[in-house]
């Protein structure tokens, strides 16, 4: 009744191949485009902006570029964080050499560095498949990380080894480094991750995106039917690895202002993993629901038992935070292996049909 | 830097044959460790086709509650064999809130449901024992601690841990065991059997479930003798969980399915890394053990993809 199709005639091709044919989604997703851009900025306060927007949009933004590469291009990985971590440290060396130049460009450039680096991590999957390609990505994440360390032509050759985001500012207003408001840093944030998103969804669903999905369900296949598995398993990589840079690269300059190479560790790609498969493979919006989730979720559980009046030390919490979050991934997997996307697109069906189920 | 790279390193083995066998002795008991933590891995993939990511943390849990049981006062043997109990527990556990709902989903979401179990083994085993690093209770078991010198040639010593030679002896033991398990006991044959084929060992009368929370277990065995090993080598902490990242490489080099695969394939890791390490890491500022493991996995993938004792991968269309 609240979500029909019917009467909704389209006169032309284009209207008919739009992004978002039914004008109930259009609604849906101006109604939370407004929230995102109006309502949250002008309500929330900075704990709220700092500790949960933006690091849910810049999750949300990596588990979109691993989703492209598992979710869309069936190629598992393992080493998203050192993919992020090489956006990072790529934005960080770009600010230090161009100082005058525009952070938030410097940021979308800090993801070609990372989309080169992913691109030759991706040279085994030719050969490699399935489980056995978890060791090159689980390769590339040690290695990668180790570079961090290792070579201090990264980090400027900081006593700490830490890389730490310089005062920059964008058109006047101050846009990285500690003095940079909350505000401000949502709203590029914000900004990026929305305009990769909607270009996402676009590609996604062209002939690239298409040609993704067919090496996916099978390469063989795929490739009989005229599908170059080398250019689409290097492009899916470099496209994800390039997404994943530039949210690396927003989480250390518009988030924790700054990172060390344990930052970017083994953990940080299994919470993305986690995001995208609890989110959904395969869909764009699965991971912004798996990015809430996984961050929101410890978030939550650490001032719940101070708000039931219960004093615990902050390690039991963290203890029973870990113990939690592992049963509750277990329970959805159980529950809903193809993941939030999949309840959602439930509940759409069952708003279609109601009330009148049969 | 040629020299360096192809020449020195061999040189210096020539000439300090000592240490040359030192480091092939460290890398030896390394290699039998990882192949430790691959065995409890293969031991399920073979059975249920589960990557068990929860192996390595398995072997934490497990070395953690029976060091855990001692410091409350319960004797050592009696620890050992309530630790026993808690691994089965936890494996039947496993198998019936996990697995068993889970049965016939992808691969990569059982893979994921391990990861949760990691997670929530993590949280468990800090959130009743505490998070601090433990001392091993290596005495207590009757484990020896001494260590004895070889001399080589004239000058040279090499020195080997007592806890290093029980670690081999016992890894070969378990191994034996398990060989004998799966030839000659009626479960094992049970074992191989839903190993081949899960549907045809259910229509000849073979219980998967039973089977699976069995396969469990005894992977849970394994990984307790792991935990007791690498713990008395170095704390019971959850920082050994880094240990279990290496036996995937392990694991992918010998080939999922294939018992002798992960010990091959742990020696293989094992001497490689020692001997990269301490020979040709230098030239690029040391560390390299964190990632050489997995580039020597990566190089033997690309010319067998499916591992070097892995069963040929067919693809059809």
């Amino acid at each position: 009744m609240f979500y029909r199709e019917a009467g909704q005639f389209k006169t032309s091709y284009k209207a008919d191949q739009a992004l978002m044919p039914i004008l109930q989604d259009r609604v849906g997703l101006a109604v939370i485009l407004i929230i995102a851009f109006a309502v949250i900025p002008a309500t929330a306060n900075d704990f709220f902006l700092t500790s949960i927007m933006i690091p849910f949009l810049v999750f949300s933004l990596a588990a979109i570029g691993l989703n492209i590469l598992t979710g869309f291009c069936g190629q598992l990985s393992l080493g998203t964080g050192a993919f992020m971590g090489v956006g990072a440290y790529a934005a960080y060396k770009l600010t230090s050499i161009f100082p005058d130049a525009n952070v938030i460009v410097m940021v979308l450039l800090s993801g070609v560095f990372s989309a080169a680096i992913g691109a030759v991590f991706g040279l085994p999957s030719l050969r490699i498949k399935g489980l056995y390609l978890a060791v090159t990505t689980l390769a590339a994440q040690f290695f990668l990380e180790w570079c961090f360390i290792r070579i201090p032509w990264l980090y400027n050759y900081n006593a700490s080894g830490a890389i730490e985001v310089p005062h920059r500012e964008v058109f006047g207003i101050v846009a990285s480094g500690a003095e940079a408001t909350p505000l401000a840093r949502y709203f590029i944030v914000l900004g990026i991750t929305v305009f990769i998103a909607l270009l996402m969804a676009n590609v996604l669903r062209g002939r690239i995106g298409r040609s993704w999905m067919m090496i996916r369900d099978m390469d063989i296949a795929a490739e009989l039917m005229g599908i170059r598995p080398l250019r689409t398993k290097l492009m899916a990589f470099a496209v994800s690895s390039y997404i994943c840079g530039v949210a690396g690269a927003m989480m250390v300059f518009f988030w924790l202002n700054a990172a060390e190479p344990s930052s970017y560790s083994i953990r940080l790609s299994f919470q993305i993993l986690f995001m995208v498969i609890l989110g959904g493979l395969g869909s764009l919006s699965g991971a912004f629901m798996g990015a809430a989730f996984i961050w929101i979720l410890p978030v939550i559980l650490k001032f719940v038992p101070g708000l039931m009046g219960i004093d615990l030390a902050a390690e039991t919490i963290e203890h029973a935070t870990f113990m939690i979050v592992g049963a509750l991934i277990i329970f959805f997997l159980i529950v809903e292996p193809h993941g939030f996307a999949r309840l959602w697109a439930i509940a759409k069906q069952k708003l279609r049909v109601w009330p009148f189920p049969y | 830097m040629l020299y360096d790279i192809f020449i020195d390193p061999f040189v210096q083995m020539y000439d300090m044959p000592d240490f040359f066998l030192q480091v092939l002795w460290e890398g030896f008991v390394a290699g039998i460790l990882y192949a430790l933590i691959a065995l409890g891995f293969v031991l399920i993939f073979k059975a249920s086709g589960v990557f068990n990511f929860a192996q390595g943390i398995m072997v934490v849990f497990a070395g953690l509650t029976l060091v855990g049981l001692n410091e409350n006062g319960v004797p050592a043997y009696l620890a050992l064999i309530l630790t026993i109990g808690v691994m089965g527990v936890l494996a039947y556990g496993v198998e019936r809130v996990v697995m068993r709902p889970l049965v016939n989903q992808p691969d990569i979401i059982l893979l994921m449901a391990t990861i949760g179990l990691t997670y929530f083994l993590v949280g468990f085993g800090e959130f009743v024992f505490g998070g601090e690093p433990k001392q091993m209770i290596t005495e207590q078991l009757g484990l020896p601690t001494g260590s004895t010198a070889f001399e080589i040639g004239e000058r040279g010593l090499v020195i080997l841990q007592h806890i290093d030679i029980a670690a081999a002896v016992i890894a070969v033991l378990m191994v034996a065991a398990l060989g004998i398990f799966f030839n000659k006991t009626r479960i094992g044959r049970a074992l191989r059997a839903v190993a081949d084929d899960h549907q045809a060992a259910l229509s000849v009368g073979i219980s998967l479930n039973q089977i699976w929370a069995i396969v469990w277990f005894a992977a849970g065995l394994v990984a307790l003798a792991t935990g007791i090993m690498w713990g008395a080598r170095s704390d019971v902490s959850f920082a050994l969980e880094i240990v279990a990242f290496k036996a995937l490489p392990v694991l992918i080099l010998g080939g999922f399915t294939s018992i002798p695969g992960a010990i091959v394939g742990g020696l293989i890791i094992g001497f490689g890394e020692k001997i990269g390490e301490l020979y040709w890491g230098g030239l690029v500022g040391g560390g390299i053990e964190s990632w050489l493991a997995y580039i020597i996995a990566l190089v033997f993938l690309l010319f067998r993809p499916q591992g070097l004792f892995g069963e040929r991968i067919i693809e059809r269309i």
